[in-house]
């Protein structure tokens, strides 16, 4: 059996990072030890379009208690694709994000901007056959963490995926484009300086709708089945 | 395709603090549902039931209240489901999510089945662990303790110096119930895998 790629090192980030006080404790110290990929890393969960519910990627409706969310609306596109280029189709993507405040749901959040009664900030969806997600939303603001003196997270929508395997799983954040915080922000500067521009979503008024919502577009690539050298 | 071909990966970027509603709504009591959640046994699964819990401590021997723990494992036959398993949500799925917020000792759970080996491997839970202040999710498994000589022919432990590979074994508390901490760092840090 052929295995999935491996992690590459110069766009990845490491595993302690100074400039992100949190990993000092909980990053690893040890070398992780390689092992060869088997039926339990290139098998994973294959949550379909079954587990997808009918509001599950409208995050302006799927949180309404009474009215429409604030913000400014937004289209989050993208495709799926493997390291070859292969589109990755019929795979779960899960997001959530703060509100249009900074604010999240999250009861431990202690931030003192206004909760929304009608965003939840939470969805999912799955690829279709060329490997395309699409979320409605709202655009996220800022908010501080405690890191550094006057930190700041820059906007940003976290994206979970499985992929084709439990080895190609990955937790991601996108990012926006021209977001002053973004050179200041260390979990973002915790990823090799070339490989920053991959977590920054692209305006793409192609996908805005008329009078409705901007658009931006977020290619995601996963670790996936190595080519064989039949496909090569 | 060549090296230079390829596309780059998307970077990995940390689970954050506030992931709960998102991905374990219901574990953490928030008005959504989520795909899975600590209870991997089905009604109908075929196999010997078992409860695996356990702890996660920082480098400074805290408890971590914000983790995610996320199982993989093969049924009771050692085959790992596939998209037609998954087609059939009362299906045994082979995947479990845990968080360590929900209960006030911090401890993360599943309720499952004891898998198969499979390949000449012991019967393991693959698992993820991803946290604030983790930028890469990382990998381990959950061997079992009463499982002694399939461990001792296992492929994948004796790549583990053997001093570490305790930290990849189950306790066996009582009859079905076993526990698994996962230290980050310090003298008996879990063994992590470069998958
Ligand atoms: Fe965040």
């Amino acid at each position: 059996m052929s295995g999935f790629s491996r992690l590459q090192p110069d766009v990845q980030p490491s595993l302690i990072d100074p400039g992100y006080k949190s990993t000092s404790l909980r990053g690893p110290k040890a070398l992780l030890i390689r092992i060869p990929h088997g039926l339990g890393e290139t098998s994973g969960p294959r949550f379909g379009a079954g587990w997808v519910g009918p509001q599950d990627a409208d995050l302006t409706q799927n949180g309404r208690c009474n009215g429409e969310p604030l913000g400014e609306r937004i289209i989050v596109t993208g495709r799926v694709l493997d390291e070859y280029g292969r589109p990755v189709r019929d795979t779960m993507v899960e997001v959530w994000q703060a509100n249009a405040a900074g604010r999240y749901i999250h009861k431990s959040d202690q931030h003192d901007a206004p909760l929304d009664p009608n965003f939840r900030g939470s969805g999912r969806c799955v690829t279709d056959g060329e490997g395309r997600y699409r979320f409605l939303t709202i655009k996220p603001g800022a908010y501080p963490w405690r890191n550094h003196p006057n930190a700041w997270r820059p906007n940003h929508i976290h994206f979970s995926l499985f992929g084709q395997g439990f080895a190609s799983r990955l937790v991601t954040q996108m990012y926006f484009p021209g977001d002053p915080l973004l050179q200041l922000d260390p979990i973002h500067n915790s990823v090799p300086v070339d490989a920053r521009e991959l977590l920054i979503a692209r305006f793409d008024i192609e996908a805005t709708e008329p009078e409705w919502a901007l658009a931006y577009q977020f290619d995601i690539v996963l670790r996936g089945p190595d080519a064989t050298p039949m496909e090569a | 395709m060549p090296m230079s071909n390829r596309l780059r990966q998307t970077p990995s970027q940390t689970l954050g603090p506030f992931f709960a509603y998102g991905l374990t709504a219901r574990q953490y009591g928030y008005d959504f549902d989520q795909l899975a959640d600590g209870r991997i046994v089905r009604d109908d699964t075929k196999g010997t039931r078992i409860r695996v819990t356990g702890q996660v401590f920082d480098g400074a021997g805290a408890l971590i209240e914000d983790a995610l723990i996320e199982v993989w494992q093969a049924d009771a036959d050692g085959r790992y489901p596939d998209a037609a398993a998954f087609a059939d949500c009362n299906a045994f799925h082979g995947f479990g999510r845990s968080g360590t917020g929900a209960d006030p000792a911090c401890r993360f759970g599943f309720d499952t089945i004891k898998p198969g080996g499979h390949d000449g491997q012991a019967p393991h839970l693959n698992v993820v662990v991803t946290m604030r202040g983790l930028l890469l999710h990382l990998f381990t498994r959950i061997y079992f303790a009463d499982e002694a000589a399939a461990n001792e022919a296992d492929p994948v432990l004796a790549l583990v110096p053997q001093a570490r590979r305790n930290t990849l074994i189950a306790r066996l508390v009582q009859p079905g119930l076993y526990r698994f901490d996962i230290r980050m760092q310090g003298d008996d840090e879990t063994v992590f895998f470069d998958v």
